[in-house]
This record gives C-alpha cells, structure tokens and sequence, in this order.
C-alpha cells in the first residue's frame, strides 16, 4: 500500500475518533433536560392543530398545584411534578418520594388528588404528618405553599 | 413561552448508532495495526472484530430489554474503549504471544458477566441488603492473594494474584466494587448519625467511635493492602475511594482535609520503609539521572522510555503500529497510555481522556438523577473509582505523579481489571435506567407484591 493512503488512514481513524466524542456530546446535549422542564418558545398555529395539548392553557380560575417540592431535609431542593396520581411518601423503597429521613416511618403519608385539590392523608405513622404544625387526624387539603412536615422533611406544594 | 415536559425516553436508538460508530473505531484501530503487520487480514482480524460486535450487541439487546431507559452513551464509550485496548495489545504480541486473544477472552467472560448481574438484578437497591455481607466479602477477597496454596506469591514486587489452575487472578480488582457496596449501604443509612452526633474539636467535627467502628475498618483494610501486599496503587484507589464516599454523603470539607493529609503522611512514612515505595519517589523526582535510570530494580527507564515514545508521536502520532513502543517494558498494560501517546499521538491521547471524562459525567448524571441515596453514592463512588485509576495511571506515565501500579480501565491488558470494570459499567447502567425512567405513580396496591408497573 502506499504511502499516501497509510497517511490519509492515519489522519482518517484520528478524525473517527474525534467524531465518535462529538457525537457523544450531541447526544448528551438533549439529556441534559431528562427530569427537568424544558423551556420552548411558543408552539405556532399549525403545531397546535397537530398536538392540541401544546396549546396555551385557558387561565384557571384558582392556580393549581404541579409539583412539590421539598424545602427541608436531605432531600432538599427535590422537586417532584404532580400528576392526576397520588403520591405516597416514606422510607419505603416503593413510595414515589423515598424519604431518607430516620423519623420517617416506611408509608408515612399519602397525597392525593380529589377535584382540583390535594389532600394529605396520614397512613399510621410513628411520629406524625403536620400541616402547617397541626397534626393531622384525618385526610385535609393541602394548599399552595403550606408547609406539610414528616420528621424532618418539609414539603410543599408549588404551582 | 411555555413549558414542556420532556417525557423520559429510552433512546436505546441513539445508542444503537454510537455503537455502531464505537465499533468503527475499535475495529478501525485493529485494521490499521494489520495493516502495518506481516499478514495483513488474517483469520484473527475477522475473529477478533466479530466477536468483539457480537459482544457490543448482546449487551445493547439486553439493554432493550432489561433496562430500556439506561444511559444511551456509557455503553458506546467503554466499547470504543475496550475496542482501541484490544487492537494495541494485539499490536504489541510477539510471535507466538497470546496476550492479545487472552485480552478478547477476558472481554467475553467480562460482557457475558456484566449482562448476567443486569438481567438478574435489575434493581441496583437490592445490593443494599448485601451491605455488611459485602465487607466481609472485600476482606476475604483482600486476604486471598496472602493465602499459601492459592497465593500466585511475589509477582513483580506486590503480592496481589491468587492462582487458580492454570489462571491468574487479582481479586482486589473486585474488592473495590464490594468496597463501594459497602461503604454506600452504610453511608446512606448512617449519614445522619454521623452528621449529628459527635463532639466538636476546633473547626472539625468528630463522630462518635461507635458510629465510626465499620469506617476505620475499611480504612485499615486499605493500609493493610499496602503494608502486607505491598500495592500502592489499590490502596490509594482504596483509600480516595473512601474518602471521596464520606465526603458526598456528609459534605465535610474537613474528611478531604484529613485524608489528604493521611495520605502524604502515609507516603513518606512508606517511602522510608518500604525500599520499592523510595525507588519510585526516587525515579519520578529525578528521573533522567543516569544512575536512577539504569538502576534495577526500581529504576526509571520505563517511565523515561515512555516519555520518549510520546514525545516522538509529537501532535498526530506516528500512526498504529508505526511506532516503537517495544522499547518500553509493559506497553500493553502499564504503558498503555504511552503507546497511545506515540502512535495516535496528542490528539488521539486528548480524545482517549476525553472519553474516560465523559464516562465519568455519566456516571455522576445517575447519580444526580437517582432518587435514593444507596445508588447516589454507589454511582458517584464506582465511578470516581474510575475516574481515580485513570487519573493515577496517566498521572504516572506523564511524570506528575509517581508511577504507581494500577490499570488503565478497559485498555490495559489484564482480566482482573476488565471484569471488575464491566461490572462496574454494568452497575451505573442499572442505577441511570433507574434514574431516568418515569416516576411509577400508579395508585398504591394494599398488597405490596403486587408491584404495579406503569402502562
């Protein structure tokens, strides 16, 4: 072979290299989104046709709450959207909120839809569900920004 | 402006494709080091790519159907990895050297395992129940190399291969994932105790004792793997993996003070007594001295040599299998990086570093994206671990730091290593499709073995 496909060889695997890690780069661009909310501009007309549920909400009468968020606690700063599901919260490997909490107990409380509402429910725990520092005795609407505290972790409903 | 959810998806699609570009350079690699061979093609070429696809898309199939939401790029990063390793240990066997098939073999052995624990497993958090299992395990493993009848004895100075029939092994390669299993499982539960109890001394808070028993264990274990085995490299590895595990899990500045400390300390106490430890200070401060230089053994002509190899790649490398990194004792595993100096030269060496950084980023992105803490700190600790190696070996090879013997993860020739790291691919693979796959909010079921998947 000669020399000069030996050298374009050599110049073409550097160049493959360096394409592979490009690529890499650009797939990872998109992911950095994964979990969060992606800011967009404003669909257009047709893009609305096409998927009706892009278009621009009719202003609610009252704000609704779309995701919580834990504002004490080790997992401070998380931040969970709310669904039309509830949500069961403890130490237990299979609540949606894993509480890394000691004073937690496993199915601590559970938050539930109801009309355009969230209730808060306590499930027997050991230490107590407080909604804005009231132990709760039975299930109550939690609304925005009143603090929900389970041992150590303070939740909130944000819209 | 609005705002969209961008709903999880699998994009095992995406992987697809940078695996197949992955494979490109793996088996790119192998053709230019045959190209430049006397029997350009043979029968081993086609055998050794083969197998080498065979064995990326057996793992990008399983991932389809075990972990569907898994990180798309770990996969085509450690294949591409693996893929250059494979084609310069070929490169570097002699006739009638077999180094270069073991590899491809212990590659098989390390996929067909990986691919096992992720369709078995498929949920990292049941390694939590092995927490103190694992310990005991890490020591076991530890201790084997120090057994009379299975110990492989002395091997180039450290005493860390245990001898099985005909194979050798270095089970301290496998210590450091149970390591990281363990030091997790008791982090994540034991966080807040150590946080909160304890008396504070000056600026620094210390734990109480109780709390600290199974730490100063694993502490000892790694001082021990030094004074006995005499392996540097394991127990820094060891030792920055423990630390690095306390630090996310507390946030205390002060551990990473005390540690760094402990090991300058620990080194110049070792330096002092153990002869090898003061050769190899000796032979990184001055390295091109004649006399250090010729000196065997403990001198510095592997490193020197390896700093000439790179030095003649220059920026774009004298190209695969052009250069004569035959002149460095250990290219194929210790010297790796410095073969690849040579012959892909700065740019390829730059894009190597780029992919161990990128695969590290993954690793932490999990970690992040993970919602317990068992898998948080057991990401963010195999993955430093990673990280760690690859910065101890370079580090080494380019004269920043002693030369210490670890491997260069998936590169350097040796099983050990490879599998351990598979295993450790195989474990951030599982804790990133938990991370990122969609919250199951389905209504709780009253019996909990009724898991409820979501539709």
């Amino acid at each position: 072979m000669s020399e000069l496909t030996i050298t374009a060889l050599r110049f073409g695997f550097l160049l493959l290299l360096w394409v592979l890690i490009f690529s890499i780069v650009s797939a990872m661009r998109r992911d950095l989104m994964i979990g969060r909310k992606a800011a967009t501009g404003a669909p257009t007309a047709r893009e609305v046709r096409k998927h009706p549920e892009l278009a621009p909400p009719t202003p609610a009468p009252k704000q609704q709450a779309r995701q919580l968020v834990v504002v004490e606690g080790p997992l401070k700063g998380t931040t969970l959207p709310l669904a039309a599901s509830p949500i069961l919260l403890g130490r237990a490997q299979e609540a949606t909120l894993v509480l890394e909490d000691d004073y937690a107990s496993g199915r601590h409380a559970r938050l539930f839809p109801q009309g355009s509402r969230w209730f808060i429910e306590d499930l027997g725990s050991t230490n107590g569900t407080y909604l804005a520092d009231q132990q709760l005795t039975r299930a109550l609407p939690v609304e925005l920004g009143v603090p929900v505290r389970i041992g150590k972790t303070v939740i909130e409903l944000r819209p | 402006m609005i705002q969209v959810d961008t709903a999880p998806k699998p994009r095992r699609n995406v992987e697809l494709a940078l695996l197949v570009l992955a494979l490109a350079v793996g088996i790119g690699a192998s053709a230019m080091v045959d190209l430049n061979s006397e029997t350009p093609f043979d029968s081993d070429f086609w055998f050794q790519s083969s197998l080498l696809a065979v064995a990326a898309f057996a793992f990008h199939v399983v991932l389809r159907l075990r972990a569907k939401y898994a990180d798309p790029v770990i996969l085509p990063i450690v294949v591409a990895l693996n893929g250059l390793g494979l084609a310069l240990i070929h490169r570097m066997d002699g006739p009638g050297d077999d180094t270069g098939n073991n590899q491809l073999r212990w590659t098989l052995i390390a996929v067909a395992v990986a691919i096992t624990a992720i369709w078995f497993l498929k949920d990292h958090r049941i390694l939590r129940r092995f927490t103190f299992i694992s310990l005991a395990a890490s020591a076991i493993l530890l201790i084997l190399p120090l057994v009379p009848g299975i110990s492989a004895g002395e091997v180039l100075g450290a005493s860390v291969w245990i001898r099985i029939g005909p194979m050798t092994f270095q089970p301290g390669e496998i210590a450091k994932i149970t390591l990281a299993i363990f030091f997790a499982g008791y982090l994540s539960s034991n966080r807040d105790l150590i946080l909160l109890a304890g008396r504070k001394i000056g600026p620094l808070q210390f734990p109480r004792f109780k709390d600290m028993g199974p730490m100063i264990t694993a502490w000892l274990v790694s001082i021990g793997v030094l004074v006995f085995q005499r392996d540097l490299g394991s127990s820094v590895l060891f030792f920055g993996l423990f630390i690095v595990m306390i630090y996310v899990a507390t946030s205390r500045i002060s551990w990473v003070v005390i540690g760094l400390a402990l090991i300058l300390g620990g080194g110049f106490v070792a330096s002092r007594i153990f002869a090898h430890v003061g050769f190899r200070l000796d032979s990184w401060w001055n390295a091109f001295t004649p006399e250090v230089y010729d000196r065997f053994p403990g001198g510095s002509r592997q490193i020197v040599q390896g700093l000439f190899g790179m030095a003649d790649g220059g920026l774009v490398g004298t190209g695969l299998g052009q250069g004569r990194p035959d002149l460095v004792p250990f290219a194929n595993s210790d010297m790796i990086i410095a073969l690849i100096g040579e012959e892909l030269g700065l740019i390829g060496l730059f894009a190597v570093v780029l992919l161990y950084l990128l695969l590290f980023t993954r690793g932490f992105r999990a970690a992040l994206g993970t919602r317990d803490a068992f898998g948080k700190l057991l990401a963010c600790g195999l993955s430093f671990a990673i990280a760690l190696q690859c910065f101890v070996v370079i580090g080494g090879v380019t004269r920043l730091i002693p030369l210490t013997g670890l491997t260069t993860p998936f590169l350097a020739a040796g099983g050990s290593s490879l599998l351990a790291n598979w295993i450790i691919v195989g474990l951030l693979l599982m804790i990133s499709h938990t991370a990122r796959s969609p919250i199951d909010t389905t209504p709780m079921t009253d019996t909990p073995s009724e898991a409820v998947k979501q539709p």
